[in-house]
């Protein structure tokens, strides 16, 4: 198909040929082409159905504020819905389908729904479908969310790659219009280190979309110049296919680059998109204004687009809607899109001025003081009404309306932190107001300057005044200087269905009803309507409608007041704000010292946090994981077992206040600790509330060794921290974390010692009298590395912790792993470890869950009295000292094969089964090997006395009901007699 | 939003971690005659301003100190940030 | 002398390097790291101490200073000294005999993975991991950044090598994310 509505010149490369598909159809375009001016360059009008009434629908304008001309981009799993075909820069190989149409654009089923309209109006949700209730979920929304709606997912994966980076600058400048690029010039050559950004693939904005000249040189030629020159300087970054999208707090702005939206294929390891976190000291906001429309009845054909789009088109794009255009104005700007048609060969059917002065052009009709009053056409406009003032009406034929009702300054970025913007009579339109975000000031059309001049000189000014630079301003190239006056003139009166928001299918008759219904302030209008809450916020739809209301409440439009704009000024795809956090790379993996040597013995494994951990280490033949899980239990327990436990969390605690730190860190006593002994420690909320718990080491006087658990290692880092700097900051007392530095085993059951007795180098005496149970000490191994060891056990056996520089981890292990062949050592993990840990009744995390005391886990006299601690106070109160209390107890089956099941409720054995009767609950349950019997551990009211108890452990939600007896949390060797061998 | 550090200057605060009312620095003493009273008052009670607050704020992504950051919470204006440190010492802590 | 034998933070036995465009980016397992914090009240002779240690003075906030032994500022009246591996393997116990009583001194050497970053672009690779202002970096410049939610100390060597040290237990994704940003922007 040829380009028939081609024109001559324009900023389009026609050596180059590009081929793309529109609903599976070929056309052609060039280097320099959005989807938009190619398919208006191929006489393609229809783009798409419209949201609620199916109504076809084409282009409104050329930019970013395209509320209608929306498509798929792409195909597969790269599928994009509800692109803007205007921002869509075109490529070779470009696909792109309309949206919302069944089966086909030109024939949709859902058309019929514009036949109901009436039903279908403003607030149908709130009003029908109310009854029978169960309807709604299973008939109604499914058939609305079918009938409604924009373009569909892929639900595939996004197989692209999105990226976040960090820039500063002592300047931003938003927009690369007239203002931005004389901004840029200005504080550029001052040598400022300034970022210019703008959404479009050209810099320039709307000078490349006029005829007019700067100095002697065309428009666009000038911004050429002005960018040429702007990249030659080293102070200056230049930020094109970039929109700041928004303005947040103490000068940091969100923009997104797309890197390869405009290319057909990414290079591997580029990114789509990239979301800028920039940090600027001060921001200029050079965003322009958009064209607003008029509304009149059946305003929405295809080719019924704003005027100074179709100017864009003309002479940027080289492109017309159709070959014969009216226009439709109440100021000047009409004029000009006609008088660039006309130049360009594009017959003009009138220009329609609402003005009875309104200029007179000798080469086509202009009607003074006359109105559109209706459209007619299928797919596309073929012809409009126009009443006149003498109460004739004349039918124009034409393919396409060029619609100017004034313009409206892009004030957006000045709205994202409440900042509402100021009513100006003379333009007739809101501008920015006073309360703008710190840091942030506006220049150009955005601020009001309308003309070309205007908009030249306050970017100059605007740069000067937020770098404080000083003297006089910088030459100027002479420029177009139109007084700018705006007359309002939002609609036709009489007409119904005359659309306001184009996306959301919003109509003047939809404002009137709500207002009729009581809805009047701008929010309530918002949210009745849906008026403005498109993806485009209602950048062109906004303004019609509030002017309609204040007019219908008879009240002047600041009196009316406007809703303000939200992040993000277009929208954003998910993946950008992803960037490289996704899949595994969600978070950072933490990696153990053993890690490499685990994955080659076959381990498999778990992430606890960030780290991943050895879950057990399955055999040949093994099927189950139980049987992997029971039988390191049993090798630890008969023989010796080496478990990584590098992932506790370690702080070095060091200085003369060491010990008297950890007191008041411990709700346990820790100053007679003498040095080269271990303690266990428990540390309460304020709240008196168990926190964490671990041990802590007395390498010397002035030195500890603290250990958290896994999970808790960061809060409880900031935590001393916090109790160091701001409750005793006159300790002598410091700290650091020391989790990564050290590689550290667990190596426990009855042969441990005579295990690490063939490693740890002679000199060192770790007999049990020379190190005795809770015993620590620098030692070293193998033949002289430097290593810790604490005779400290989890498991219940004889047991120590071995612990060398991370970086020796590996090595260490595989050595552990050969000298322990002779007592048949067994590797283990966390499984293992957790059924030794609830075999012994020690409490773990789903014991110590943010709801319990020190009472309550068994621990009750452990809280010194003697001393201040964190939480020792609380934990005094009588609500947590309540005679029937709960208390760690164990938890066994009456029924040897029974299974106990972690977070079923304790009842009685006889009684009602409900909360008023609940006793309890268990934690932690496991098969223990060593018992041959499932076990839990568990709270129980009043547990201590209770043991021998014979109760119910339910679970209403699984039907579960199992017989128990209530016994000792320590299964395994009460008496601690293993621990001290 | 951007803290100013009073030792490294302007950092992100999404390097910062919040805890809440800087009031946390003034622990009781756990001898007093009405210790349980003050405790609770101490880890339950906090003033919820619309308008200027002083805040804990720990740099977890920096330097390791706690900050006191006076906040306005409605504008999130920063019009004073200490470390907790010398506050305090200043509130005579140091003891 | 023990018969151990190390491996990197990567887990290899030599180190990796991986060049994109203009940039390297080499593992360096190479170091030894101390860190010496101040005793309160000994700020002063600790101060001294550690300039004896490095033979320069103490850097000051966001500096690093020395020569074979160096040290960089990680907090108030804190600092971390960095020496070759194989000469200084005992780093924390030299700094402990030189600051006495006067500073805590604890072992950081395997708590730190070290890539050095380094070439015409390395600016560029930089913007997209951290937040600091890079560009305005200087010799001698250090400070603690989040890259991909890992705290991690950058030191710039010269404006065109910076070092990043990270935890070594997420060496991986540390490496993983610069070699993300090496072939994003190179």
């Amino acid at each position: 198909m040829t380009q028939s509505n081609r024109l001559s010149g324009g900023q389009i490369d026609r050596n180059t040929t590009l081929n793309f598909k529109f609903d599976n159809r070929s056309y052609t375009a060039h280097p320099g082409d959005t989807l938009a001016s190619a398919l208006l360059a191929n006489n393609v009008r229809l783009i798409g159905r419209s949201f609620k009434y199916h109504r076809p629908r084409g282009l409104l304008s050329a930019g970013s504020e395209e509320p209608n001309g929306i498509v798929e981009l792409r195909s597969g799993n790269r599928q994009e819905p509800n692109t803007r075909a205007t921002t869509a820069e075109m490529f070779d190989g470009l696909e792109a389908r309309s949206q919302n149409r069944w089966p086909s654009l030109k024939f949709d089923a859902l058309a019929i729904n514009d036949r109901f309209s009436n039903f279908l109006s403003a607030g149908f949700y709130y009003k029908t479908f109310m009854w029978p209730a169960a309807f709604w979920e299973k008939l109604y929304e499914p058939m609305i969310r079918r009938a409604a709606g924009l373009g569909s997912l892929s639900m595939q994966e996004d197989p692209d790659e999105y990226d976040k980076g960090f820039r500063h600058c002592d300047l931003l400048i938003v927009g690369a219009g007239p203002a931005g690029l004389m901004a840029a010039l200005t504080a550029g050559r001052a040598g400022a280190d300034i970022i210019l950004a703008d959404e479009d693939f050209a810099l320039g904005g709307r000078l490349n979309s006029e005829t007019f000249a700067l100095n002697d040189a065309a428009a666009s030629d000038w911004a050429v110049q002005a960018v040429a020159e702007l990249s030659s300087l080293p102070n200056v970054r230049l930020m094109p296919r970039t929109t700041v999208i928004g303005a947040f707090d103490h000068g940091i702005y969100g923009a997104v680059e797309r890197t390869g939206d405009h290319l057909a294929s990414l290079p591997a390891g580029k990114p789509r998109q990239i979301l800028w976190r920039i940090y600027s000291k001060r921001t200029l906001l050079c965003a322009g204004a958009t064209e607003r429309p008029i509304a009149f009845e059946n305003n929405d054909r295809p080719g019924i687009m704003l005027a100074s789009a179709l100017r864009t088109y003309a002479n940027r794009f080289a492109t017309t809607a159709a070959q014969r255009v009216a226009i439709f104005t109440n100021n000047d700007n009409g004029h000009r899109t006609a008088a660039d048609l006309y130049a360009k060969g594009v017959k003009i059917a009138a220009v329609i001025d609402v003005r009875e002065d309104a200029p007179i052009n000798h080469e086509y009709e202009v009607l003074r003081g006359a109105q559109v009053t209706d459209t007619k056409g299928r797919l596309g406009l073929s012809f409009v009404e126009v009443a006149l003032p003498d109460g004739s009406t004349r039918t124009l034929e034409c393919g396409a309306l060029g619609v100017s009702g004034g313009w409206n300054p892009n004030v957006h970025l000045t709205c994202h932190q409440r900042g509402r913007p100021n009513w100006n009579d003379e333009l007739a339109a809101f501008v920015p107001g006073a309360d703008l975000p710190p840091g942030l000031s506006v220049a150009g059309a955005a601020n009001g300057a309308l003309s070309t001049h205007g908009a030249l000189q306050s970017g100059a000014e605007g740069a000067m005044k937020a770098l404080d630079l000083k003297g006089s301003l910088p030459d100027m190239p002479s420029a177009e200087d139109a007084p700018v006056s705006q007359t309002p003139f939002w609609y036709v009166q009489g007409c119904s269905r005359a659309w306001l928001d184009l996306q959301n299918d919003v109509t003047v008759k939809d404002v009137k009803l709500s207002h009729q219904e009581g809805f009047r302030s701008v929010e309530h209008l918002k949210r009745y309507t849906t008026l403005g809450m498109a993806t485009d916020q209602g950048k062109t739809s906004n303004m019609g409608g509030l002017a309609i209301m204040a007019e219908l409440a008879g009240k002047s439009i600041p009196e009316t007041g406007t809703t303000i704009f939200r992040p993000p000024y277009t929208p954003v795809p998910i993946g950008t704000f992803a960037g490289r956090m996704k899949g595994k790379e969600f978070h950072p993996t933490r990696l153990t010292p053993s890690h490499y040597w685990a994955k080659e013995r076959g381990a498999v494994f778990v992430e606890v946090g960030n780290w991943l951990r050895a879950q057990w280490f399955p055999l040949p033949g093994e099927t189950h994981w139980r049987e992997s899980v029971d039988r390191e239990v049993r090798q630890t327990r008969a023989s010796v077992g080496v478990c990584d436990c590098t992932t506790l969390g370690k702080i070095d605690v060091q200085g003369s206040d060491a010990a008297a730190f950890l007191n008041r860190i411990y709700c346990n006593g820790f100053a007679k600790l003498a040095a080269g002994k271990t303690r266990y420690g428990l540390m309460l909320r304020e709240d008196g509330i168990a926190m964490d718990d671990g041990t802590a080491a007395r390498l010397a006087e002035d030195h500890f060794v603290v250990t958290t658990t896994t999970a808790n290692a960061v809060k409880v880092y900031q935590h001393m921290e916090f109790v160091r700097q701001c409750l005793f900051p006159g300790m002598d007392v410091q700290l650091i974390s020391t989790t990564e530095a050290w590689a550290q085993y667990a190596v426990a059951g009855p042969n441990s010692r005579k295990l690490l007795q063939k490693i740890v180098d002679p000199e060192f005496d770790i007999s049990n009298e020379g190190f005795p149970f809770m015993g620590c000490g620098n030692i070293t191994v193998c033949g002289g590395l430097r290593a810790r060891l604490f005779r400290i056990s989890f498991s219940g056996e004889l047991a120590f912790e071995i612990a060398v520089p991370s970086r020796y981890g590996d090595a260490l292990m595989r050595r552990l792993m050969a000298e322990g062949e002779e007592f048949d050592v067994v590797p283990y993990g966390t499984e293992a470890l957790s059924v030794m840990r609830i075999e012994k009744g020690h409490a773990a995390g789903n014991e110590l869950n943010g709801t319990t005391t020190a009472l309550n886990l068994g621990m009750g006299r452990m809280v010194s009295k003697k001393k201040d601690s964190i939480g020792s106070t609380l934990s005094e109160r009588e609500g947590l000292n309540e005679p029937d209390a709960l208390m760690m107890v164990g938890v066994i089956p009456v029924s040897q094969g029974d299974k106990i099941t972690a977070g079923a409720h304790l009842m009685d054995a006889i009684g009602p089964v409900d909360a008023a009767h609940d006793q309890g609950y268990v934690t932690s349950a496991a098969f223990s090997p060593s018992l041959d019997c499932h076990i839990g551990l568990g709270f129980l009211k009043n547990g201590g006395a209770r043991q021998g108890e014979k109760m119910r452990l339910v679970s209403p939600l699984t039907d579960l009901t199992v017989e128990v007896q209530i016994v000792s949390a320590h299964f395994v060797d009460p008496e601690g007699e293993r621990l001290r061998a | 939003m951007i803290i100013q550090h009073p030792l490294l200057g302007p950092r992100d605060s999404s390097e910062f971690v919040y805890l809440g009312d800087a009031s946390l620095i003034d622990r009781p003493d756990w001898q007093a005659e009405n210790a349980a009273e003050a405790f609770h008052d101490y880890a339950y009670q906090r003033a919820n301003p619309a308008g200027e607050h002083r805040e804990l704020w720990f740099h977890e992504g920096g330097d390791r100190s706690w900050l006191v950051v006076t906040r306005n919470t409605v504008t999130h204006e920063i019009s004073k940030v200490e470390l907790a440190r010398d506050v305090a010492r200043s509130q005579g802590r140091s003891k | 002398m023990h018969d151990l034998v190390a491996i990197t933070a990567l887990g290899g036995s030599e180190p990796r390097v991986d060049t994109v465009g203009t940039v390297t980016c080499t593992e360096v397992p190479g170091v030894a790291l101390a860190s010496v914090a101040a005793r309160p009240g000994q700020e002063k002779k600790a101060a001294k101490a550690l300039a004896k240690l490095t033979g320069a003075p103490a850097p000051d906030v966001g500096r690093f200073d020395g020569a074979s032994i160096m040290a960089f500022w990680t907090g108030p009246d804190q600092w971390m000294a960095e020496a070759p591996f194989e000469s200084h393997e005992d780093l924390s116990e030299q700094a402990k005999a030189a600051a006495g009583d006067t500073a805590s001194v604890s072992e950081q050497t395997d708590a730190w993975a070290r890539f050095d970053l380094s070439g015409a672009d390395v600016l560029a690779v930089l913007e997209l991991l951290c937040p600091l202002d890079t560009r305005k970096m200087a010799d001698g410049d250090a400070a603690r950044a989040s890259i991909h939610h890992l705290g991690c100390f950058v030191l710039c060597r010269t404006p065109e090598a910076f070092s990043i040290y990270g935890p070594r237990s997420s060496a991986g994704s540390l490496h993983h994310a610069i070699m993300a940003a090496m072939k994003s922007t190179l």
